[in-house]
């Protein structure tokens, strides 16, 4: 059985009685016509809800337990809060391989289409750049908050405080010797400041489905070594009418 | 380079293009020698393959030497004779370990729409519409070939192309389909279809130790042609199939029947003509009366092989008498790695020389004249080879 309490009930508590004191002095800004009101609101019912469901989004995507920490990652992603994405692909390679290469971080710009590069700042941090619309780039920072070696990478983005996105890698053996399942949890909350509309931009209108895309071109890396592709082969005459 | 490309049904034109280059380093890049026309293309130029684009260089069944190969690429060198599979395979995923290459995983970079449609993709194939991956085709004078570490087969010198070719697709189809009925001694197969896969299964099933085949078509040169190879012949238009089915096989049916019609069967009954205007009306995307056929005339317990192509929803399928007989189905795109080396060998031993089929040779220049005269079945057309680097043919 999992459980979609994560918090322990001391930071639930803190979580209720924080949010709620926020969100009271966020309306009163807002009364003030004051633009952190609306900010302050929002954090503060965040927490609240956090408080109130002891379920953290956040926590849950980037596989943290403080409920059942003996436990340590065991936790079920059921948040309500903004958009949650569950993607699965097996890859018939052992999970410490698959693990060494994703904690790698910088290889993953070879199967995360947006990904431009990926660059380690120290142990824990990164550096994240991706490409936007109108041949920009994006840029965040990132830090991994939890990691079992050959078994789970859980990591939250990193703006300042404005923190709104988190997720999960799992490597677990699949049956009768068939490789590792691959499992990616993702979380994030589309209004919640300029990383928050990044993100959601760079998942697109079906989230799932750019993951799952992901996933397959890591199996795809893994298993044969490339990303099947048809990018630059020959083609006769296009109408305007073709779709890509 | 020169390239037959589709531009909307009925639309196929040659073109100049520019040559295809090494884009992983797995692959490698073919100088056609010889391709040909497949029935399946016929379904491409008829417009019943979804997601076809304008600009799509069509072919799979190909042929050549190898002038450039990928970095990663232990397996091929310059100069090689291959024979290249119509069927795009990784060979390390989960499916090619149990030899189920045309379900390969990794080969299809377009997998989501398969997925979307088959809940899970299959393999890439050349030339065959985006759903497959989108890979440029082989009827053009040169191909790239992804995995080509995995599919292209290398041939002796000793052999022609036109003794050859047809590893690329029709030999192991037409091989698979009789595989999957699992002759036994004495067994009678019934084949509908006496298109070149169709040919192709007759005379397997004969190499795999048929007592009798049946072969069912309505166009008589092809009806020949099965007799040629030992079948007995019936033709649909002269009366009811299962009649005479059931009274050549001494009231039991055949053993197995063999579908190498696939989803644009036509025919006599009224079952085809409801499936007709039902097509035209778009309420149904197949046309299953051979299969329909197939399912009531086989024997109990027996199997129903289907090599022939369906893409989509099929309708009025008797599954009652399915069940009801235990029949066993087998089906799908072919698993071309298992069965290229194998049937290589029966070809060097002149057990079979699958060039029996070739009735038309053309230049690339004229493939949309070669495509309209076997969809129409014109000067009794069977099979249309075609020779990229030649003008003319003599």
């Amino acid at each position: 059985m999992t459980s979609t309490i994560n918090l322990a009930d001391v930071e639930r508590w803190a979580s209720a009685l924080g949010g709620a004191a926020l969100t009271a002095y966020g309306i009163k800004q807002l009364k003030d016509r004051s633009p952190a009101g609306a900010a302050l609101t929002a954090a503060g019912g965040a927490l609240m809800f956090r408080g109130a469901t002891g379920h953290c989004p956040i926590y849950a995507a980037a596989g943290i337990d403080t409920a059942n920490d003996r436990e340590g990652t065991r936790v079920a992603l059921s948040g309500s809060r903004g958009i949650a994405v569950d993607e699965v692909v097996t890859i018939g390679a052992p999970a410490d391989r698959l693990y060494a290469f994703w904690r790698g971080l910088d290889q993953m710009p070879r199967f995360m289409e947006h990904l431009v590069s990926v660059q380690q700042i120290d142990e824990r941090r990164s550096h994240w750049v991706a490409r936007a619309p109108g041949g920009r780039t994006v840029e965040w920072d990132a830090e991994i908050i939890n990691e079992i070696p050959a078994e789970l990478i859980g990591w939250r983005t990193l703006d300042g405080a404005d923190v709104v996105s988190a997720g999960s890698v799992r490597f677990k053996p699949a049956t009768g010797n068939r490789g590792t399942e691959v499992r990616v949890r993702l979380q994030y909350d589309p209004p919640a400041g300029k990383v928050g509309a990044t993100v959601a931009w760079l998942l697109g209108h079906e989230p799932s489905q750019t993951i799952r895309e992901d996933l397959r071109r890591f199996k795809q890396l893994m298993e044969t070594g490339e990303v099947a592709t048809t990018a630059g082969q020959p083609r006769g005459k296009q109408s305007i009418l073709n779709y890509d | 380079m020169k390239a037959l490309v589709w531009h909307a049904t009925n639309d196929v034109r040659v073109e100049r293009v520019p040559d295809p280059t090494i884009l992983n380093g797995r692959d490698a890049i073919i100088k056609i020698t010889t391709t040909a026309i497949c029935g399946s293309d016929l379904h491409l130029l008829n417009g019943y393959i979804p997601t076809m684009q304008a600009g799509d260089i069509l072919g799979h069944e190909m042929m050549g030497e190898v002038v450039e190969v990928g970095k990663e690429n232990h397996k091929l060198t310059v100069g090689d004779r291959v024979v290249v599979p119509f069927t795009i395979a990784c060979g390390a995923c989960f499916f090619c370990n149990k030899q189920l290459w045309s379900l390969c995983d990794n080969s299809n970079p377009n997998a989501w729409m398969a997925e979307k449609v088959y809940g899970y993709t299959t393999s890439g194939l050349f030339g065959y519409s985006h759903m497959t991956g989108g890979y440029a085709g082989g009827q053009a004078q040169y191909a790239r070939v992804p995995f080509a570490d995995v599919g292209p087969l290398k041939v002796p010198d000793g052999l022609r192309d036109e003794q050859v070719l047809f590893l690329s697709d029709i030999f192991p189809t037409g091989y698979m389909a009789a595989e999957n009925c699992d002759i036994q001694r004495g067994d009678t197969i019934a084949v509908w279809g006496c298109g070149p896969v169709g040919q192709m299964a007759i005379r397997s099933a004969f190499l795999l130790g048929a007592e009798r085949v049946v072969a069912i078509d309505d166009v008589p040169e092809r009806l020949r042609l099965a007799a040629d190879g030992g079948a007995e012949v019936l033709n649909f238009a002269d009366g009811e199939i299962f009649d005479r089915l059931r009274s050549m096989t001494g009231g039991r049916g055949p053993d197995a029947c063999i579908d190498a019609v696939g989803l644009e069967a036509h025919g006599p009954t009224l079952d085809a003509y409801v499936d007709r205007a039902k097509t035209a009306a778009f309420l149904a995307t197949d046309r299953p009366s051979a299969l329909r056929q197939a399912i009531n005339a086989c024997r109990k317990g027996g199997v129903v092989s289907i090599p022939g192509v369906y893409g989509g929803f099929l309708d009025k399928i008797p599954f009652g008498a399915a069940f009801q007989k235990g029949l066993t189905f087998k089906m799908g795109q072919t698993h071309m790695m298992k069965y290229m080396q194998p049937l290589l060998h029966r070809i060097e031993r002149g057990e079979i020389d699958p060039s029996f089929v070739i009735t038309h040779r053309m230049a690339l220049d004229d493939a949309p004249q070669g495509y309209k005269m076997f969809r129409d079945r014109k000067n009794e057309c069977i099979k249309v080879v075609l020779k990229p680097h030649e003008e003319t043919v003599h």
